[in-house]
């Protein structure tokens, strides 16, 4: 029996899983532990591995972040939690220099099972420091893997793998979704990473969204079958490694791509993958890739200006219907 | 400065050219004018002749190769200059298709063919040709029109703006792009149009009149909305090739890849016979006097005529009393021609030509004899040049030597007309009331109706009748 469970609770089902079976695994970050978390993903793993495993940091995103590093490289297999991606900036040192680049600058005598894991993504007023999707940066850079689920049960089971995975996983959870209920299989599953997924079939042109876009995108999918064109939703789930063969494969069919992504639009993972859309479906496309992005400017604090610099529903439609030469 | 040289236009119809063989040497020295290599284009074998002073630094493709006008074929320059920049260009610009000769203006009015190659183009220029751009192949247009031969080559703005889908589509289903609407912005042609097109019939405006499309647009000087840049020429007789899979011929058939020529006539004839609405008329002439003219001539002069030069005196003369049927079709106009050439068809190996006799109207028919001699003596050696077997207004095609009594013969583009002439027989005829043996030759009409009218036609063929039953006016 599938049960409905948060997003959030599923995030710790599968932190709990894995630390059961794993004693070598731990969560280290702000807040984890006596708070439950900032938003109560680590709720009651304290209490339940006690603080040698559920480990409250101080503010300093540099420290823990190599801390999690270095013991990675001698063994453990640390979940290091930041309070927001927002907050990785002071630790890309860590991130960029030493978890991305030390399994192959020692000739792979080091592997670096750690996973990095916290919000990302704007929420609501946050304003600009606050407001950041950070997908695009940790994914231009190799040796990092990076995971962004839109659901409950692609949350669990994707975070299952990446705590399994012996390479660093850089895990961006949707502020905004940690409420989300959604379905979940019972017992033990993993959902591998590096594999996209049809959110919604459909014929006539492929949308794709991972994270909250995902929300955004199935609802442009239902106004536009109100109006009789039926959109395929594709969410890749892991940016990198990237499913290009299924994106490819929907694209082909339908031989009209849309890109949903908050993040902003230059150097963003739209901009890649329309890059590998229009050199595999040359041939097949009738109309030029076409994105959505978040505006190409910090994030205003003020909630109208905030709503026109995030994609929505509306302007996907639009997008789509220009893609299918609809006025 | 070293500078590569491309295979030269050296026809209006020419989009191959076939380098026979090579004459200098890699290291020779060479002066303008001298030749370079011979060229077989799809009418003749020319001599490509070097333009520059200096030394044949490096000879890009053997003798043999067959490559588009465009392709680099050479490198000039000083004697011990480094050519290793040049050839790595020129094998990129041969390997993007060659094109760059499409870029050109074609210049049908210029008799002489344009085969100064052009500098090295920069990288940017290179790029540029990277793609395949279209190849005008220029009709031949009528002499007497200067306004209509300036037409230029279709300018970049009117490419043909199509989604790659739909470009795909078309490719599959036969149809021409430039018949179709396009509904996305810009006019964008899109899947939806082309399988509109599809489903409305479109493709009966497609395979067909490829060939005939491409040559018509350079010509236009209004173009039509559908007639966008042409399709790169090479494109159309792939396409056909692959309808028919060689793996279908019997083993014991031979297989003879098509030659230059016979590329050419298929490409020209389809479009004449597809496209120009032919009427047929077909009259009796009494040759009697005719014969006796030519007996006369031949025991006074000595000279030897033949029922041809009767033939195209004639109709040379036909044609200044009838100018309007010495005209041409065009999209915006029909061209009256002031001048009366009459080409002649010549079969030569593997196919034919058409060499023109020039006012012929105004030459005595000794002159037209000799001429149209020496035309076809070289024609079949195929050394005939593009000037020489271009811009008639009008053709004769005689197979009466053969013992053909009659036949109907395939107009050439933009002519109106052309005469198809069989054997001189003799058969019994009523004569004054008796039955004698007369001699009497068919000869049939074949009219573009876009031009000459039944009536006109009917008029022209009268007078080359009346001509050749009172051949009296042949000796002026």
């Amino acid at each position: 029996m599938p049960r409905t469970v948060a997003f959030r609770e599923a995030l710790n089902e599968a932190m709990v899983e894995e630390m059961e079976k794993d004693d070598r695994i731990f969560l280290m970050g702000e807040e984890v532990g006596h708070y439950d978390g900032a938003y109560k993903v680590s709720k009651g793993m304290l209490k339940k591995f006690g603080e040698k495993r559920v480990i409250d940091t101080p503010i300093a995103e540099g420290g823990f972040v190599g801390v999690g590093i270095g013991a990675a490289m001698v063994g453990l297999r640390p979940i290091i939690e930041l309070m927001t991606w927002n907050f990785s900036f002071v630790a890309a040192d860590q991130l960029i220099n030493n978890a991305a680049k030390i399994r192959q600058m020692s000739g792979g005598q080091f592997t670096l099972p750690v996973v990095f894991r916290g919000p990302g993504g704007s929420a609501h007023m946050l304003a600009a420091q606050h407001s950041q999707s950070t997908e695009a940066l940790w994914a231009h850079v190799p040796g990092l893997k990076v995971v962004m689920p839109a659901n409950p049960k692609d949350a669990k089971g994707l975070l299952k793998s990446a705590i399994r995975d012996d390479n660093p996983v850089v895990f961006i959870e949707g502020e905004v979704l940690y409420a989300d209920q959604g379905e979940i299989p019972d017992g033990e599953y993993t959902i591998p990473l590096g594999v996209a997924e049809v959110k919604r079939p459909g014929t006539d042109i492929t949308i794709i969204g991972w994270s909250k876009m995902v929300k955004i995108a199935l609802a442009a999918a239902e106004a536009l079958a109100a109006e009789g064109i039926e959109a395929e939703v594709v969410d890749p789930r892991t940016i990198r490694p990237l499913d290009e063969e299924l994106l490819v494969q929907s694209v082909s069919k339908t031989k009209r791509c849309l890109i949903l992504e908050e993040g902003w639009p230059f150097n963003g993972v739209g901009a890649e993958i329309a890059y590998r859309i229009g050199r595999r479906c040359f041939d097949d496309l009738d109309a030029p890739v076409e994105r959505i992005t978040g505006a190409d400017m910090p994030m205003p604090y003020n909630h109208h200006l905030e709503q026109q610099c995030i994609p929505d529903v509306p302007r996907a439609v639009a997008a789509a219907k220009k893609l299918l030469y609809i006025e | 400065m070293a500078q590569i040289l491309d295979m030269p236009q050296l026809s209006d119809t020419m989009k191959i050219g076939v380098l026979q063989k090579w004459r200098k040497n890699e290291g020779d020295k060479v002066s303008p004018g001298e030749v370079l290599a011979e060229v077989e284009t799809d009418k003749a074998v020319m001599d490509f002749e070097a333009f520059d002073e200096g030394v044949l630094l490096k000879r890009l493709i053997a003798d043999g190769a067959s490559v588009p006008v465009g392709t680099p074929i050479a490198i000039i320059g000083k004697a011990g200059e480094d050519v290793a920049k040049l050839v790595e260009e020129a094998k990129a610009r041969a390997s993007g298709g060659g094109a760059k000769a499409a870029a050109k203006a074609p210049e049908p009015a210029k008799p002489a063919p344009a085969a100064k190659p052009a500098p090295a183009p920069a990288n940017g220029q290179a790029a540029a040709a990277a793609k395949p751009a279209p190849a005008p192949a220029p009709r031949r247009a009528p002499a007497a029109a200067p306004a209509v031969q300036a037409a230029p080559a279709p300018a970049a703005g009117t490419k043909v703006l199509a989604s790659p889908l739909a470009r795909r589509l078309a490719t599959d289903l036969g149809i021409d792009l430039r018949n179709v609407q396009g509904t996305g912005p810009g006019g964008r042609i899109v899947e939806r149009d082309v399988k509109a097109a599809a489903d409305g019939g479109g493709v009966n405006g497609a395979a067909a009149t490829d060939w005939h499309a491409a040559e018509e647009a350079p010509q236009t000087s209004a173009p039509r909305v559908s007639s966008a840049a042409p399709l790169p020429a090479q494109i159309v007789p792939d396409r056909r090739t692959e309808a028919r899979p060689a793996a279908a011929v019997p083993a014991e058939d031979i297989v003879k890849p098509l030659s230059m020529m016979r590329r050419t006539i298929a490409e020209r004839l389809l479009a004449a016979k597809t496209t120009v609405p032919h009427f047929y008329l077909t009259a009796d002439i009494d040759m009697d006097a005719a014969m006796e003219f030519r007996e006369q001539v031949a025991q006074v002069h000595g000279a030897k005529l033949s029922v041809n030069d009767l033939v195209l005196k004639a109709c040379a003369l036909a044609l200044r009393k009838i100018p309007e049927a010495n005209a041409s079709f065009t999209e915006d106009a029909i061209i009256q021609h002031a001048r009366v050439d009459i080409g002649m068809a010549v079969a030569i190996e593997d196919g034919l030509i058409t060499p023109v006799i020039r006012d012929a109207d105004k030459k005595t028919i000794g002159q037209i004899g000799a001429e149209a001699r020496e035309l076809a003596g070289r024609a079949r050696d195929r050394k005939l040049r593009p000037d020489e077997y271009t811009h008639a207004t009008f053709s004769v095609s005689n197979l009466g030597m053969m013992g053909i009594r009659d036949f109907a013969a395939i107009i050439n583009p933009p002519e109106g007309a052309i005469l198809a002439v069989g054997t001189v027989r003799k058969e019994p005829v009523v004569k004054d009331g008796k039955i004698v043996i007369g001699q009497r030759m068919s000869v049939t009409l074949s009219c573009d109706h876009r031009v000459i009218d039944g009536a006109l036609g009917a008029k022209l063929l009268q007078a080359i009748v009346a001509i050749l039953e009172k051949p009296i006016s042949l000796a002026f």
